[in-house]
């Protein structure tokens, strides 16, 4: 696994903007690693209220970072920049090789079908089955039946929901339904993950297998970027972990055990 | 996910993946069936809904309906546009028989009827019931008449002047007599009539519109959370129009059908009492029914007044959720 922990070099490498096409179609070797880079990123909202000020940082692919903070420290806001679910105000935002601050808005729907999201309150359909919650994202993206239907087994067997694909999402409890929203942010095998509080209403028990399951992704490769307060599971797993407070980005390194 | 997630390429967005027709087909099929289907799994809403389109749509259809019938009516009246002739007194009937002939080939006329002043005298006399005071004359005081039917395409009311005119101009006619009046009168009606019709199609085209716009609005708000998780994970906003335009699309068919289906159960009840009116006048005239192009014609725009209306909604309510 690369750890990129090279803030400093991002003035070195700084590019005008003409030269954005040919580098994204050249995919050069610091778009590679850098998976998602904030350059001085703020989220002003109306009433003058900062979700995240100023922010610089990059993630490599095949990272997993941890994002940890008080509550309204501004970890919710920063990955719903990253997802295209709110649009920075100032700065610089890459991700995947592309500059969402100037991302058209019909372009969104594309971005965002390569970033799976998890949420805390699962955000899961309650009148459909199961295969059908994990299905959308396929369904969304114009996928052949048969097609959806393998790679809808495939990730529910992953996430060990094979058997209660049938069931209703209100039947489970609150830890299957979790991992139901996790089949269906991976299903469409993105290369990027985003986790808010994927374990806030679990018992640890809980928490310690939905982790576990973040590492086995992570092993093949996804990145993933995963917003907790569970302090005590962070340092468990020694992962890199961005520290926010107030909006701004406080510290940065290596969570230890 | 057991394999390794793909490298994105960063300058290519799935909006440029080839366009495949037979799947982009087939999903608008499936979303077709579907929202049908949803229009089926509750049935007393949409009935409702469907029945405020059907005669809304079907009160138009009928007037219109019945001004074609009426129109057609009117056409079995040639005789309306016809032309007298009064010849002068002193006019014998050879000669009246003679003129007919002439007129027929010089002015270009369909057929002319020679009442001759005999005849003319006997039919006055059974039908005005002066008989008695007719016999007490010596001389017979009627002229001979020649009735003209204009030749067909010379029926428009400024044609039948102009050659009513010409006709009168004759030494040997007295008076030509155009009873031209009426017939304008009838033309000016079914054009009001015809007009309201247009009028009332206009407004109850736009209550048409207005009922789907705020079905689909409900529609909308009862899947409020299901068109966020669809945007959320990646939805296009054609995605997510899809199923609430065909919605309105299934509205607008069905509620045409409805409509066509009014219009001949009303034509139906009204049949029988026409044939017992038409007989009483000796006429053979028989109400006639919606032709297939006009169906297909009502067809066509109800599915434009659905259509239009849930575009409206969805337009509305899409931007709803995106970033700003």
């Amino acid at each position: 696994m690369i750890f990129s922990r090279s803030g400093k070099r991002r003035h070195a490498t700084h590019r005008p903007r003409g030269q954005r096409m040919e580098e994204a179609a050249a995919a050069t070797v610091e778009q590679e690693s850098a998976l998602i880079r904030f350059d001085n990123v703020s989220k002003r909202y109306p009433g003058g209220h900062e979700g995240v000020s100023n922010i610089s940082l990059e993630i490599a692919a095949g990272e997993m970072v941890f994002l940890t903070g008080h509550s309204g420290a501004g970890k919710s806001t920063l990955l719903r920049l990253i997802a295209l679910l709110e649009r920075s105000t100032r700065g610089q935002l890459h991700v995947n090789g592309r500059n969402l601050t100037r991302l058209q808005r019909r372009d969104i729907p594309y971005h965002r079908r390569e970033v799976g999201v998890i949420f805390q309150d699962h955000c899961l359909l309650h009148d459909r089955t199961v295969f059908d919650n994990v299905a959308l994202p396929l369904v969304v993206s114009g996928l052949s039946h048969g097609e959806v239907g393998r790679r809808v087994r495939a990730a529910l067997d992953n996430v060990g929901l094979l058997q209660r694909e049938k069931s209703l999402p209100i039947t489970l409890s609150g830890g299957e339904q979790q991992r139901v929203g996790i089949a269906r942010a991976i299903v469409s095998k993105p290369p990027l993950v985003l986790a808010d509080e994927p374990t806030g209403n679990l018992d640890p028990e809980l928490s310690r297998e939905i982790m576990a399951l973040f590492e086995r992704f992570n092993q093949v490769g996804v990145t993933l970027l995963i917003a907790t307060h569970d302090l005590d599971l962070v340092r468990k797993l020694g992962k890199r972990t961005l520290v926010l407070a107030q909006g701004r980005l406080v510290d940065e390194g290596l969570a230890h055990g | 996910m057991a394999r390794m997630a793909s490298q994105p390429s960063p300058a290519r967005l799935g909006r440029s993946r080839r366009f495949n027709p037979r799947g982009w087909m087939t999903r608008h099929l499936q979303v077709a069936l579907a929202s049908l289907g949803r229009l089926a799994r509750s049935p007393l809403a949409s009935m409702m809904t469907l029945g405020v389109i059907g005669i809304a749509l079907a009160l138009p259809s009928a007037l219109h309906l019945l001004l074609l019938n009426v129109e057609k009516m009117s056409g079995d009246w040639d005789s309306v546009a016809s032309i007298s002739l009064y010849l002068q007194k002193s006019i014998e009937t050879g000669q009246a028989e003679k003129l007919a002939k002439r007129l027929e080939e010089e002015f270009g006329i369909a057929e002319t009827q020679l009442i001759g002043r005999d005849q003319a005298l006997a039919e006055f006399r059974a039908m005005s019931g002066f008989s008695e005071a007719l016999g007490s004359l010596s001389d017979n005081p009627l002229p001979a008449v020649i009735i003209v039917r204009p030749a067909p395409g010379d029926e428009s009311p400024a044609a039948l002047e102009r050659l009513s005119g010409r006709l009168g101009a004759l030494p040997e006619v007295e008076i030509a007599q155009l009873d031209l009046q009426w017939v304008q009168r009838f033309h000016a009606i079914t054009q009001i009539a015809g007009r309201t019709v247009w009028v009332l199609a206009t407004l109850l085209g736009m209550a048409v519109v207005l009922t789907v716009f705020n079905t689909i609005r409900l529609e909308i708000q009862a899947r409020q959370q299901e068109i966020e998780i669809s945007k959320l994970i990646g939805a296009t906003d054609a995605f997510i129009r899809r199923p609430f335009l065909y919605s309105g699309f299934w509205y607008g068919v069905l509620g045409g059908l409805l409509c066509w289906l009014l219009v001949s159960l009303s034509l139906w009840l009204l049949h029988a009492p026409v044939a017992r009116l038409a007989g009483l006048y000796e006429s053979g005239f028989a109400l006639s029914g919606m032709s297939l192009y006009a169906l297909l014609w009502l067809l066509c725009a109800s599915t434009l007044l659905g259509l239009t209306g849930s575009w409206i909604a969805v337009g509305r309510h899409l931007r709803r959720i995106d970033p700003s």
